[in-house]
C-alpha cells in the first residue's frame, strides 16, 4: 500500500460516519418524522421570509452606508474622515445584541411619540428672544420607527456598515493608485471614477469577506428576538419546541433551515466573484504575456 | 490666444514634496506641432513636470499655460486658486497622458477601455464612441484585439491600447511618461512606430525617455533636466553631439 497513513484515515472515519449514522438513525430523541412535519408549517415558512428578508434589506443598506463610510474615511477632508473613523469606532464596539435591545428601546428617549428634525436648540433660543415656538420641520411616529422589524432593521444596518465601511476601505485601497490617476487624466470626474474604474476592481477583494459578513448577518437574525421581533425563524422554531415539548428535533430543523439558506447565499457568492473577476482571470497565464498583469491594472 | 501662440507655456514652476523641492523654476515653450522629448537622470523631475502639466500635481509657485489657458488655478488679485474639479477635469480631458505602466482599466476590454471617458465625459452615444475606437485600434494596429482584456495583451500591445485611449478624446497635446521603460527590448519598437506615426499627423507631444534613437528622429526640441532644472535645450542633434554643460556631457556620456 502506497499510502497507508491515508487509509488509516480514512478508515476512522468511516466509523464515526456510521456511529453518527447510527445515532441519527436509532436514538428516539431526533423524532425526525414530527421535525420533517413541523418545519414547514405556516408561521415557520413566515418565519424564514422575515430573516430572509431582514438579511437581504439589512445587507443592501449596510453595504450602501459602507461605502458612503469608506469614501469619507478616505476622503482628505479631516472631518468626514474622522466623523467615518468615530461611527465605525463605536459601531464594532457594541455588540450587536446590545445594539438591537437598545434600537428596541430607543422609544424611551421619544416618549412624547415623535421623533422631530429641525433646528438644534430651537426653543431654547427661541426662549431668549421671548418667543414661543419652535422650528421643527417634520416629525416621524417613534411607536412606528422604533418597534419590531424597523428597529431590528435600523440596529443591524448599523452594526453592518461599520464592519462593510472597513471592507470596502481595504477594497479600494487595493486598486493601484495608476487606476485613477489614469481615469483623472482622461479627464473623468472623482465620483466617476470611483464607480465605474474603482469600486468594480475593489470587488474582487471587497466581495468574499462580504460574503462572509451576508452568512453572519443570516445568523444574527436570530438575535433580533431581543429587539423583539418575534415572527423570525429561530423564534418560531422554538416556539414548536416549547409547545410541543419536542426541543431537540427543532434545533435539528434550525441547523437544516440555516445551513439551506447559506447555502443559496454561496451560490449567490459564486456568480457575483465570476461576474467581478472578468479581466483577472486564469486565461492570462496561458498566455505568453510580456507585463505580469497580477491584478493591479496591468502595472506591475 | 491665437492658433499661432504656443501650446504650452511653463513660467518659474516650482514644486515641493515636503521639504524636498523637485522643480526649482522651469520655463519652457511648446510651440504647436512640436515634439519636446525631456531626457535626464531619474529623479531629475522630469516625470513630475509633465503631471503638473495636466494638474495630476499642484505646483506651488509658478504658471503654467495649455492653449493659453491657466493650467489649474485661477488668478485672482495676484494670487492663484485652485479650479473646482469640474474645471480641472474638463481641461484633462483635453490632453492625453500615457503612463509608464500603461493603467489599462484591467477589467474592461480594449474597446471599452478607449469608449469609456468618450462616453462617460464627452457624452458621446455607444455608437459613436464605438467606431472612432475601433478606427483608433486599428491605427495602434490592434484591430483583432478590441474585445481583449489588457491581462491578455503584451506590455507593448496594451501600451498602444493606453495610447488610442488618450486619442479618443480627441486631445490637443499628449503627453508621454517615460512610454517604453517597463517594456521589454524587442517591444518597444512598435510602441515607438505609434509615437512617430502620430508625430508625423503633427501632434504636438511631450515625451520624457530615454530612447535616445527616437529623440533624434522624431524630436524638434530636446531638453535635459537635472535636479529639477533646465539644464540644457536645443535642436537634439546639436545636443547629442555638441552639449554645452558639463552635466549634460557626463549624463550622454553614460547612457550614449
Amino acid at each position: 500500500m502506497r499510502h497507508p497513513g491515508r487509509w488509516v484515515g480514512i478508515g476512522i472515519i468511516g466509523v464515526l460516519l456510521a456511529m453518527f449514522a447510527h445515532l441519527l438513525v436509532t436514538n428516539d430523541a431526533f423524532q425526525w418524522s414530527f421535525m420533517v412535519d413541523n418545519m414547514f408549517s405556516e408561521p415557520i415558512r413566515e418565519g424564514a421570509r422575515t430573516t430572509i428578508v431582514l438579511t437581504v434589506l439589512s445587507m443592501i443598506l449596510g453595504v450602501l452606508l459602507g461605502i458612503v463610510l469608506a469614501v469619507m474615511r478616505l476622503s482628505p477632508n479631516k472631518v468626514l474622515s474622522w466623523t467615518a473613523w468615530v461611527y465605525v469606532w463605536i459601531f464594532r464596539s457594541v455588540p450587536r445584541l446590545v445594539l438591537l435591545v437598545l434600537a428596541g428601546n430607543l422609544g424611551i428617549i421619544f416618549a412624547n411619540g415623535q421623533i422631530e428634525f429641525g433646528l438644534p436648540f430651537d426653543r431654547q433660543l427661541l426662549d431668549l428672544f421671548g418667543v414661543e415656538g419652535d422650528a421643527r420641520i417634520f416629525g416621524l411616529d417613534s411607536r412606528e420607527v422604533l418597534s419590531g422589524f424597523s428597529a431590528a432593521l435600523i440596529g443591524l444596518v448599523l452594526s453592518e456598515a461599520a464592519y462593510m465601511a472597513e471592507i470596502v476601505r481595504a477594497g479600494i485601497l487595493s486598486v493601484d493608485s495608476g487606476q485613477s490617476e489614469a481615469a483623472l487624466a482622461l479627464g473623468m470626474n472623482r465620483p466617476l471614477t470611483l464607480r465605474r474604474i474603482v469600486l468594480p476592481q475593489a470587488m474582487r477583494v471587497i466581495l468574499p469577506p462580504t460574503g462572509n459578513e451576508t452568512i453572519a448577518m443570516l445568523k444574527d437574525t436570530a438575535l433580533v428576538v431581543a429587539v423583539p421581533v418575534s415572527n423570525e425563524l429561530f423564534f418560531q422554531l422554538q416556539a414548536v419546541g416549547s409547545r410541543t415539548f419536542q426541543v431537540f428535533p427543532v434545533l435539528v430543523a434550525a441547523c437544516l433551515w440555516y445551513i439551506a439558506l447559506t447555502s443559496v447565499l454561496l451560490v449567490g457568492q459564486h456568480f457575483l466573484e465570476k461576474r467581478f473577476s472578468r479581466g483577472f482571470g486564469r486565461r492570462q497565464q496561458d498566455l505568453p504575456v510580456q507585463v505580469p498583469a497580477g491584478g493591479m491594472g496591468g502595472a506591475a | 490666444m491665437t492658433a499661432l501662440d504656443p501650446m504650452v507655456v511653463a513660467e518659474d514652476v516650482h514644486k515641493s514634496f515636503g521639504h524636498l523641492e523637485v522643480l526649482k523654476g522651469i520655463d519652457l515653450v511648446v510651440e504647436r506641432g512640436e515634439v519636446l522629448v525631456i531626457v535626464g537622470p531619474s529623479g531629475s523631475g522630469k516625470s513630475t513636470f509633465l503631471r503638473c502639466i495636466n494638474h495630476l500635481e499642484q505646483i506651488n509657485a509658478g504658471r503654467l499655460w495649455v492653449d493659453g489657458k491657466l493650467i489649474g488655478y485661477r488668478e485672482h488679485g495676484g494670487k492663484l486658486h485652485e479650479l473646482p474639479e469640474k474645471a480641472i477635469a474638463s481641461q484633462r480631458a483635453k490632453i492625453g497622458m500615457v503612463f509608464q505602466r500603461f493603467n489599462l482599466f484591467p477589467h474592461l476590454t480594449a474597446l471599452q477601455n478607449v469608449v469609456e471617458a468618450p462616453m462617460r465625459v464627452r457624452k458621446q452615444t455607444r455608437g459613436e464612441a464605438v467606431e472612432r475606437a475601433r478606427d483608433l485600434l486599428d491605427q495602434v494596429g490592434l484591430t483583432a484585439k478590441a474585445d481583449s482584456y489588457p491581462g491578455e495583451l503584451s506590455g507593448g500591445q496594451q501600451q498602444r491600447v493606453a495610447i488610442a485611449r488618450a486619442l479618443a478624446m480627441d486631445p490637443m497635446l499628449m503627453l508621454f511618461d517615460e512610454p517604453t521603460s517597463a517594456l521589454d527590448p524587442e517591444l518597444v519598437g512598435e510602441v515607438l512606430d505609434v509615437m512617430k506615426d502620430l508625430a508625423r499627423r503633427g501632434m504636438t507631444m511631450i515625451v520624457v525617455t530615454h530612447e535616445m534613437g527616437f529623440a533624434r528622429e522624431v524630436g524638434h526640441e530636446l531638453v535635459f533636466m537635472d535636479e529639477g532644472v533646465v539644464v540644457e535645450r536645443g535642436k537634439p542633434n546639436d545636443v547629442f553631439r555638441h552639449p554645452q554643460q558639463e552635466r549634460t556631457k557626463s549624463f550622454f556620456s553614460k547612457i550614449l
